[in-house]
């Protein structure tokens, strides 16, 4: 059996695509045969992060409805072998998206992978629904930024009241933070709502920290997981997280203001 | 951060201001999240009820639901009017 994991966070644009192929990757290079999806019907964009747009053939829709195979629709990544992508639909309507068709879908994913990756889109409606709804664990995206804190909040309530878990009253989903777009420096000014000031908040576990960074925004540009990118900061924070999802002890890095008084003096100002 | 920066004493702290309006806020909405779906429905009906024999204003009812990990409670306030009660 796969372990289902949901990327999620209600609110747009705060990293959930850049962390599904990011963890997907990660684990895959682990060494775990990963697949990931992405929910994001009419508004697919995890292909183009990943690098594979142009080989995008049949899409999630077309396996529901029977028009292709799923070995049909998963595109292997060009970079690692083990991981496969599932892209959504472009064009077609977001009805049909059943439950039936997922539950089915990642059923029969499960047989073949280790872990499901998914991909939600923001909001909280059928699509985003849909990604949570078969979870094991859930990883909440969540920016240092109010908006975000609250739509984060309000992903929790839904998590552990409408997934599949809930329903059935088995283990709830487990879910962990993921703080992204952090800049010590703001944080050291007061500019910046701080991990504990999240997590006090939240009351979640934390995963990791990922730091505002230029790899991200590169890594997109290329269309390769910003993880492969080993020598920036975001990408070392992202194999921080996926070895700590398996279980390995690493500590928390990217949290701390790091330069020193003369970092400071030269640094030019946000 | 430049130079001058490193001097100034730290301007108004607009991260405490956020980190307290979250809490407010999230707080109030985890409450109202664990509430029966009927609580609306049951406050708009059981004002028009006292309506029908006591002049009171839209405001004058507020419910509050709690729930402990053995008993759920529903609280009931209906402020009435002061003296014109007793005319009515």
């Amino acid at each position: 059996m796969a372990r289902i994991i949901v990327v999620t966070s209600g609110k747009g644009g705060v990293g959930k695509t850049t962390t599904s192929a990011a963890i997907a990757m990660g684990l895959a290079k682990k060494g775990h045969r990963t697949a990931v999806i992405d929910f994001d019907v009419g508004l697919r964009n995890l292909d183009l992060i990943m690098g594979c747009e142009r080989r995008v053939v049949y899409d999630f829709i077309n396996v529901i409805n029977g028009e292709a195979t799923l070995n049909q629709a998963l595109i292997r990544d060009k970079n690692c072998n083990l991981l496969y992508i599932l892209p959504a639909s472009q064009t077609r309507d977001k009805d049909a998206l059943t439950q039936e068709g997922v539950g089915k879908i990642l059923e029969d994913l499960s047989k073949d992978f280790k872990y499901i990756v998914c991909d939600s889109p923001a909001g909280i409606e059928r699509g985003a629904h849909l990604a949570m709804y078969f979870a094991d664990d859930a990883l909440v995206v969540t920016n240092p930024e109010v908006s975000s804190v609250r739509d984060s909040d309000r992903m929790l309530g839904i998590l552990s009241s409408k997934s599949r878990r809930a329903e059935r009253n088995q283990e709830p989903i487990k879910e962990y933070l993921l703080l992204s777009r952090y800049s010590p420096e703001r944080v050291k000014l007061g500019e910046m709502l701080s991990v504990d000031d999240v997590q006090e908040i939240l009351s979640l576990h934390l995963l990791g920290v990922i730091p505002e960074s230029k790899s991200v925004l590169n890594a997109s540009n290329a269309g390769v997981p910003v993880i492969l990118d080993e020598k920036s900061d975001a990408g070392q924070a992202y194999q921080d997280i996926v070895a700590r999802y398996l279980g390995e002890d690493r500590p928390h890095r990217f949290i701390d203001d790091k330069k020193g008084f003369f970092g400071k003096l030269f640094s030019r100002s946000h | 951060m430049s130079l001058l920066d490193y001097f100034k004493i730290s301007k108004a702290n607009s991260a405490s201001l956020a980190k307290e309006r979250l809490q407010i806020l999230v707080a109030h909405e985890r409450s109202s999240r664990n509430q029966p779906s009927y609580l609306p429905q049951l406050q708009k009906e059981l004002l028009e009820v006292v309506r029908k024999y006591i002049n009171v204003g839209q405001d004058a009812i507020s419910i509050n639901f709690e729930q402990d990990d053995d008993q759920e409670t529903l609280e009931l306030n209906i402020v009435l009017p002061d003296a014109q009660v007793k005319n009515t």
